[in-house]
């Protein structure tokens, strides 16, 4: 491959030209990614006097912390449960919505409005929803028998956070999906009806297999918002209880380095955190690339 | 196998748009009949019709004995080739070829038996493994056939299969498909908006203006015989000359035209059945400037200006002449060579 060759006037231009973005990288990623790294080598006592190396004690102790293993198993189940419903619902709404012929426009723009709602508000929305003594919801269920208390009831609590989180993601994945169920030709569908597939038959033979390109992406993607962008729903309905059964990692961290002061182990777990990310993208470009192509 | 009869059959589209309007047609068991007509005459919403892709609006379409109006498309029996192929781009050629039949519930080794022996009689048993996209255009349009075929549905429709092909591959799978179907004596349905394709595939020939018939006949019936302006205008290439009767009726003697209905406005000639040279007896003389003369090999086109006729007249000869241009030639038409038209109606006089 021929490589282009530019000629600058100045042989600090270039580097003038790069600047910005290699400081606001530097500034804002590097250096705390940095310290976070350099914390979680370190242990300080309780009264801040006296700072220690230890190495990699901090992570030892975290994996043989069974506050921090249950963490992780929260973060499992609230990330699954997130991107499983906030995916499944937007699936169903981009197909009904793609039956549409002239209405279609109108309600994508209904869809899509919760996207633009921040975290912690759609958390407040839910929580006043759900809310055991005012809310709607729990009023509701009291008729089926079902007596909802998030405040007590570890199951409640996950499923209020899973709710509230998916609710703001289904408006992303929802345009995923109605894009990529407007880009199969629709010969494709008529074939298969001639061939005697049924309504049903036809979405998962042949609708479903073309989608599934995007289906992977939105996975990764919604993984990731689960696991990392919803601090604020979580703080903003449970807080992580009730008796730490909606404690993810994210929320953790914050917990115990800001309001516990436990800077060493909180930056350890940051970095944990960090390293989950990196192979979730490595993970999304390499399969990315293998997209089908029809 | 069997008829399919199409008994005053029309379209209208929500917002009262019309699409297509009193179509009859009967098509004999195993016929293949072609539509054809130019974009937007209504051939692929017909087609579509009879495939059960479109709601049927008015009158009755019957498959055998079967009234069909209100079946899903897969109830109908018939199987359908599209213009893009439609070939699932997700499984392979096997799968392709074998889904409608696992559909229908077909044992394993029925299945199997019917697809290696469609693959066989398509050439293309080498590719059963393979992905449409691994596949060049004209594999990609005979897994098409072969999913139509591994069927074996009472009919076959084709939706302008031809049309994404190259020219040269466009006419060897034309005449694959017209013996394939000639072989298996299924009847069929096939649109194209190319008249040498209708011309050449059809046993009967069907063509749309307007969404209305303008006339269905065997395809030399219509070459010689065009009942309607456009389809004489539309079938034969090059077009069929259209010259006004006043300017004719001024150029030759009035016995030469005493067969042609004085109420007739237009006269047209095919440009092979002038032929250049003396005047022969019993026939028409005409003469003209010729402006371009364009040399195919076999035969070549002459594009004339007639004194006081607006439009140019095109010459067909079998041969390449030795004129040149700008010079004034004669030619000889047939009497029986004119087709009188009525310009107020549209229709032939005689």
């Amino acid at each position: 491959m021929q490589t282009k060759r530019m000629t600058f006037s100045s042989r600090w231009l270039p580097y003038a030209l790069l600047a910005p973005q290699v400081i606001v990288t530097l500034i804002f990623f590097i250096w705390p990614a940095s310290q976070a790294l350099y914390q979680s080598f370190l242990r300080q006592d309780i009264f801040g006097l006296r700072t220690d190396f230890v190495w990699f004690d901090n992570f030892s102790r975290l994996f043989a912390d069974p506050l921090y293993l249950n963490s992780l198993k929260v973060t499992f189940v609230f990330s699954l449960g997130t991107t499983f419903l906030s995916m499944s619902v937007a699936l169903l709404f981009a197909v009904m919505v793609n039956r549409m012929i002239r209405s279609r426009d109108s309600y994508t723009t209904f869809l899509v409005w919760p996207y633009a709602v921040a975290p912690a508000i759609a958390g407040v929305l839910w929580w006043f929803i759900f809310n055991p003594s005012i809310g709607i919801m729990p009023y509701m269920l009291k008729g089926f028998g079902y007596d909802w208390n998030h405040r007590s009831s570890g199951t409640d609590a996950m499923i209020l956070v899973i709710i509230a989180a998916a609710w703001k993601q289904i408006s992303y994945n929802f345009l995923f999906f109605l894009a990529g169920l407007q880009s199969i030709p629709q010969s494709l569908i008529e074939a298969a009806a001639i061939d005697g597939a049924s309504r049903f038959k036809r979405f998962w033979t042949i609708v479903f297999p073309l989608l599934s390109p995007i289906t992977f992406f939105l996975m990764v993607v919604n993984i990731v918002y689960a696991m990392f962008d919803t601090f604020g729903v979580i703080h903003a309905t449970t807080e992580g209880g009730p008796a730490q059964a909606t404690n993810i990692l994210v929320y953790k961290v914050y917990r115990d380095g800001f309001v516990n002061l436990n800077l060493g182990s909180s930056a350890a777990q940051s970095v944990i955190l960090m390293a989950i990310v990196v192979v979730l993208t490595v993970i999304q470009f390499r399969y990315i690339e293998r997209r089908v192509n029809y | 196998m069997a008829s399919i009869t199409l008994d005053n059959l029309g379209k209208v589209y929500a917002g009262n748009v019309r699409a297509v309007t009193d179509v009859n047609i009967d098509i004999k068991d195993g016929e293949m009949i072609v539509l054809v007509g130019p974009s937007g005459c209504g051939k692929s919403t017909l087609l579509r019709m009879v495939a059960g892709l479109e709601t049927i609006t008015e009158g009755t379409l019957k498959i055998g004995d079967r009234v069909v109006n209100h079946l899903e498309p897969a109830e109908r029996d018939i199987a359908m080739v599209f213009q893009n192929y439609a070939l699932y781009p997700h499984m392979t050629v096997y799968n392709n070829l074998a889904y409608g039949l696992k559909n229908r519930g077909i044992a394993k080794p029925e299945i199997d038996r019917r697809v290696k022996e469609a693959a066989e009689m398509l050439q293309i048993g080498q590719f059963l493994d393979r992905k449409p996209r691994q596949l060049s255009g004209g594999q990609r349009q005979r897994v098409a056939m072969g999913r139509a075929l591994v069927r074996e549905p009472a009919a076959f429709l084709f939706d302008e299969p031809l049309s994404n092909l190259d020219a040269k591959l466009r006419v060897q799978m034309r005449v694959e498909i017209r013996q394939l179907q000639k072989r298996l004596g299924t009847t069929s349905l096939y649109v194209t908006h190319d008249q040498l394709e209708a011309l050449t595939m059809a046993d009967r020939l069907v063509v749309l203006n307007g969404g209305r018939i303008e006339q269905i006949g065997t395809p030399m019936e219509l070459y010689s015989r065009p009942e309607t302006v456009f389809v004489a205008g539309f079938i034969g290439s090059p077009a069929m000359n259209m010259l006004p009767s006043d300017y004719l009726r001024g150029q030759v003697a009035a016995e030469a035209l005493a067969h042609v209905p004085a109420k007739a406005d237009f006269i047209g000639i095919r440009p092979e059945d002038m032929a250049l040279g003396p005047v022969q007896e019993g026939a028409l003389a005409l003469s003209g400037r010729l402006l371009l003369l364009e040399p195919a090999g076999a035969e070549s086109h002459l594009h004339l200006r007639f004194e006081g006729m607006s439009d140019t007249v095109v010459v067909r000869l079998p041969h390449v002449p030795d004129v040149a241009e700008g010079s004034m030639l004669n030619f000889s038409v047939p009497r029986d060579k004119l087709h009188p038209f009525d310009r107020e109606s549209g229709k032939r006089l005689a």
